[in-house]
């Protein structure tokens, strides 16, 4: 048997997506390419102010355009769908999917149109016509919450949706605030840092806008749906209570799902209007959002803003940390709106031991887009309002920022480590990544390099953060849906696998990734293994992917499947090879008696025979697939710490990003390729918040970046090349030792290049600079103008 | 993002394009697209037809004859950017067309449609302004040439009749001695020109000549600037001097400008002066590398700026 080729184990190593030919060649199937005979499409009328009473909807000259079938206002659509559920357990009020008296925000749904094709409904969409009675625009959500200028719900007078909520030290269940040691820490102090912290409303902006096709079936009185959704089976759960279905008599789709960045978990009223329009008219129907809608339509992400007071010694030793989150979440709660500021609570702390901690929040109705998770989901406006106070003190000690952060760290022997803020740290060694990213990064090489172009005129500055967050979601109690994951392994009869995942990839790379894990597991090769996902009726159950949590919690999931299946496998072969299942061992495509390579077998004769096991081993039944849930009892917490060079052009304020450095801890790597493919992306998001992205209302409410006229994405040209490296603190919490990386950029990043920015301007006198870093902004610090 | 209805043709030939146009009364020209194609699917254009002159031979392509560059209406800034004639003989013009949008929109766009759509946040229209190109337009009796001067006349607004049709840009090729630059202030998301600057500058004796400067995205159409122009032509090119001529550039604007969310009027009024230092410092250190050594003048086959 020396001619088998010998398989290297693929765990650990960079290897392509298996996902790439087919997407970067065009061949890939999104929902837009899903048609059906009879299609029909659909459009909204929207809102275009943003706040008033509907007097009425004249439906009758869009009714009169060639080709609709349709016209539907909000009050005839509530007659059949029910106002929209959320996900968190706060109070919320009623949300229609189209709005039935009032407008709350400038793209709310006011009517929809079903039509022969998409212009003919666009037509008729702006045929028709809407009196509105004005109300004014809550726009500032600090105003807001005294109930002024006006109230979005009746039910919450003062605008206010929820809290204010406190955690922290001195913070138990239905015990009394205890402000002792908060109190003590701030009076201990030698002095206190105090900012206010904007961090800024934010567009995801998935290359792919939202999109669904409905597709009820009167004649067995099923529906299919397929939507660019990051989890098919919560939106199974949704639409099929939503329309009166049993979840057996609807199956979801996401196919080719072009980015979600946390906006695609939630499920839009779009979604819900098709479903329940295509069983109530019997036919097929299609709607894809456009990019204008795009940006209205679509939850936006972030818009928090931190009071932020830290107390410290001279010596740097941070004594507490106070923080009051205000967030502005828009005019409605969406399926999770209400839990992501709740994150930024857990999170405040960052990588730190402070003793004393308070954490409050408020979250307040605005006149604009409904806010949810977008990449980092609350995560990184904690890690930026930390790491900003972090800086800021740094800066006032006159202290090196790498020294603050190691003098304050959580150490290492402390893990699993129990926050004030209700979180359990699972693994960490906060310095070792700090002293890798100084190392990478050459600091004091650096710190040189600032000095000497300071002294030739140049405006530069370095930044350096760190950060924690929490991924891997999570035991149940923990997520909304359930914190479990499901995947089912077959070993087929030509001893091929196949095997399914709950998790719903959407440029993650799980194809590859699982795929590299089961090709160890069984010692076949990578081409003989197919993963499949996104489809309810293939993939028995699933929870999906947000959070990072695809390879810590699918990945396990999928891991335990094949283990089963593999013992079994094993004992269809001991019985071939009259051996004891322990003593085999699976490699380069067969499976072998351990240190007898002539006893192998191929795997898939192996594979066959268990399917037709004409001499069977007592009590074995035929075939080689099984299934397993994974839920983790805690969530994984991956940390890190950039380091940022920055120059700000003397002349108009544009910042230029001279270096960038990332030092992550996710744990083991499945694939460091994809890993660092992950971090790329994510740095490119996080540094777009910094510099270049924001969405802005004027006092009306109205919307002045509808567009990528004035809304601006990063390109990779605007970028130097990151460079990025790794250290592994594995954790405890699943098998893998995997935690999850595809938010850690975006998490990361924003503090370390507002820190540069600082830094650079400082020579001016500048000690905080609110996101994005407009160039009139810098150019305005640098006239001398207060920030 | 789905446009309004309206009707196709297809022109062969420009004369074809004037019969369609007077036979289709607000018809749109669609050339490259990428400024027509935008506003149609926003809705905020709806002709009632499209004119697809794209295929067009005779409106491509770039020449160089009698003293000028003829740079053809369909002509994309990608070929323009490339063009080693354009390169030669009117740098300043490759340069712009090499930082317009992006790559797509440089494929696709021509010089041609840019002009004729007159965006004051474009870059062409300043740098055509300062070469003192003119623009060959075919008309309903026949062809005339409308020098850049008179043809940008406000925003979106040109000096072009309801059936003009701009066939051609000619630029007067750079004289000996020469220095062109321009200087582009982009914004994040559209790749416009927050401002863009332009300048050609002439080296006599050591002192500056005929210089020409010119500025984009402060006003609704490019404007010369004359102040800056008359405060260096005659001065010796020091820093200085560049210094003093660029703060001039305030007398040549004037109590409007343009301001948006990205940049304020009143920080566009201050970096006017600091993108015209960048492009008139840019200019003259070409400008007096060719007059130093005239002989050292770069072959057509290599642009002056490699």
């Amino acid at each position: 048997m020396n001619t088998v080729p010998v398989l290297p184990k693929l765990i650990g190593r960079r290897i392509k997506r298996r996902e790439d030919p087919r997407l970067v060649r065009g061949r890939a199937t999104y929902v837009d390419d899903v048609k059906i005979h009879g299609l029909r499409h659909l459009a909204f009328k929207r809102s275009d102010v943003a706040h008033g009473r509907i007097r009425s909807v004249d439906t009758r000259a869009a009714a009169a355009v060639d080709g609709v079938e349709a016209v539907l206002t909000g009050a005839e659509i509530a007659g059949f769908l029910g106002p929209m559920p959320i996900g968190t357990p706060f109070p919320s009020p009623d949300h229609h999917a189209v709005a039935v008296d009032t407008v709350r925000f400038v793209g709310e749904p006011v009517a929809v149109v079903v039509a022969r094709d998409r212009y003919a409904a666009r037509d008729a969409a702006d045929a028709v016509v809407v009196d509105y009675e004005p109300l004014p625009a809550v726009v500032d959500p600090e105003q807001a919450m005294t109930g002024q200028p006006a109230v979005l719900h009746a039910d919450y007078p003062t605008n206010v949706a929820l809290g204010p909520l406190s955690r922290g030290t001195g913070i138990r269940r239905r015990q009394p605030v205890d402000d002792t040691a908060v109190d003590e820490a701030f009076a201990a102090a030698d002095m206190v840092i105090s900012q206010r912290i904007v961090n800024q409303r934010l567009a995801p902006n998935s290359i792919e806008p939202r999109g669904v096709v409905a597709h009820y079936e009167g004649g067995k009185d099923e529906l299919t749906i397929w939507s660019s959704t990051q989890n098919p089976h919560i939106l199974r759960t949704f639409v099929a209570r939503m329309i009166g279905l049993g979840q057996d008599r609807v199956r979801a789709i996401a196919p080719e799902v072009g980015g979600g960045f946390g906006a695609k978990i939630n499920i839009y009223g779009e979604e819900y209007v098709a479903a329940a329009l295509s069983k109530r008219l019997d036919m097929p129907l299609k709607w894809i959002e456009d990019r204008s809608e795009a940006f209205l339509a679509t939850v936006h992400g972030r818009d928090l803003i931190g009071y932020v007071d830290l107390a410290a010694r001279r010596d740097g030793s941070v004594l507490g940390l106070k923080l009051r989150i205000v967030a502005d979440i828009g005019a409605y709660n969406m399926l999770l709106t209400a839990g992501i500021p709740t994150n930024s609570m857990t999170m405040a702390g960052g990588s730190y031991a402070f003793p004393a901690v308070r954490v409050t929040l408020t979250e307040v109705f605005t006149n604009k887009t409904p806010t949810d998770a977008y990449r980092g989901a609350g995560r990184p406006e904690a890690t930026y309002f930390v790491e900003r106070a972090m800086d800021m003190l740094a800066r006032e000690i006159d202290m090196d920022p790498a020294e603050l952060r190691r003098k304050n760290f959580i150490r290492p022997d402390r893990f699993p480590y129990r926050t004030p803020l209700g979180a359990v740290y699972d693994s960490g060694d906060y310095e070792k990544t700090l002293d890798r990213a100084l190392e990478t990064a050459g600091w004091a090489q650096l710190r040189t390099e600032r000095a000497a172009a300071r002294a030739a005129g140049r405006v530069v500055g370095l930044g350096l953060s760190m950060y924690v967050e929490s991924c891997g979601l999570g035991p149940s109690a923990m997520v909304s849906p359930g914190g479990w994951e499901h995947s089912q392994v077959t070993v087929e009869r030509d001893g091929r696998i196949s095997a399914t995942t709950g998790a719903s990839p959407h440029g993650q790379g799980n194809e590859t990734t699982f795929a590299q894990m089961l090709a160890d597991q069984f010692g076949v090769p990578i081409d003989h293994v197919t993963i499949r996902h996104g489809d309810t009726a293939v993939v028995k159950q699933g929870i999906g992917t947000f959070g990072s949590r695809s390879q810590a919690v699918g990945g396990t999931a999928l891991h335990n499947a094949g283990i089963k299946v593999k013992a079994k496998m094993a004992r269809f072969a001991a019985f071939l090879l009259e051996a004891h299942e322990e003593d085999l061992v699976f490699e380069n495509g067969t499976i072998a008696v351990q240190g007898a390579p002539s006893s192998a077998r191929p795997f898939a004769e192996v594979a066959a025979y268990a399917y037709k096991p004409v001499k069977r081993p007592e009590d074995l039944d035929p075939g080689l697939s099984d299934e397993a849930f994974f839920e983790p009892l805690n969530n994984t917490y991956p940390f890190g710490c950039q380091i940022a060079m920055i120059e700000v052009d003397r002349g108009t304020g544009e910042a230029r990003l001279l270096k960038m450095v990332a030092v992550n801890d996710a744990g083991h790597l499945i694939n460091p390729l994809i890993v660092e493919g992950q971090i790329h992306g994510g740095l490119a998001q996080g540094i777009g918040q910094a510099l270049i992205e924001e969405v802005v209302y004027d006092r009306d409410g109205q919307p002045l970046t509808g567009s990528f006229m004035d809304y601006a994405l990063p390109r990779a040209a605007d970028f130097p090349r990151f460079e990025l490296d790794h250290t592994v603190t594995p954790t405890p919490v699943n098998p893998l030792g995997a935690k999850g990386v595809g938010e850690a950029g975006t998490i990361g990043s924003p503090p370390c290049i507002v820190a540069a920015a600082v830094d650079a301007l400082s020579p001016f006198g500048v000690r905080h600079i609110d996101m994005m870093l407009r160039p009139e902004k810098l150019w305005r610090l640098m006239q001398g103008e207060p920030s | 993002m789905y446009a309004p209805d309206f009707a196709y043709y297809r022109a062969d030939s420009v004369a074809e394009i004037g019969r369609l146009l007077r036979k289709h009364p607000g018809a749109k020209l669609l050339a490259g697209g990428h400024s027509l194609i935008p506003l149609l699917k926003l809705r905020l254009a709806a002709p009632p037809a499209l004119i697809d002159i794209g295929r067009i031979g005779e409106l491509k392509g770039i020449s160089v004859a009698d003293g000028r560059l003829r740079i053809g209406a369909l002509t994309t800034h990608a070929q323009i950017a490339a063009s080693s004639e354009v390169a030669a003989h009117a740098p300043a013009l490759a340069a712009a067309a090499g930082v317009i949008g992006d790559p797509a929109v440089r494929n696709r766009g021509t010089i041609g449609g840019n002009v004729a759509h007159a965006d004051p946040a474009s870059d062409l229209p300043t740098v055509l302004l300062a070469l003192g190109a003119s623009f060959a337009v075919a008309t309903d009796d026949g062809e005339r040439a409308i020098p850049a001067g008179g043809f940008f006349q406000d925003m979106m607004t040109t000096a072009l009749g309801e059936h003009d049709i701009v066939t051609a840009v000619d630029v007067p090729t750079a004289p000996e001695g020469q220095g062109q630059a321009y200087e582009k202030f982009s914004h994040p998301a559209s790749r416009y020109a927050v401002i863009g600057a332009a300048a050609a500058v002439g080296l006599t004796g050591g002192k500056v000549g005929r210089v020409v400067v010119t500025l984009g995205g402060l006003v609704p159409a490019a404007i010369r600037a004359g102040s800056v122009e008359q405060a260096l032509s005659g001065q010796a090119p020091s820093a200085d001097a560049i210094a003093d001529a660029a703060a001039a550039v305030s007398n040549d604007l004037g109590p409007d400008l343009i301001g948006d969310i990205y940049a304020s009027a009143e920080y566009r009024r201050a970096m006017a002066p600091v993108c015209v230092k960048r492009a008139l410092t840019a200019a003259l250190k070409r400008a007096s590398s060719v007059a130093e050594a005239p002989a050292a003048r770069s072959p057509w086959w290599k642009p002056s700026w490699l």
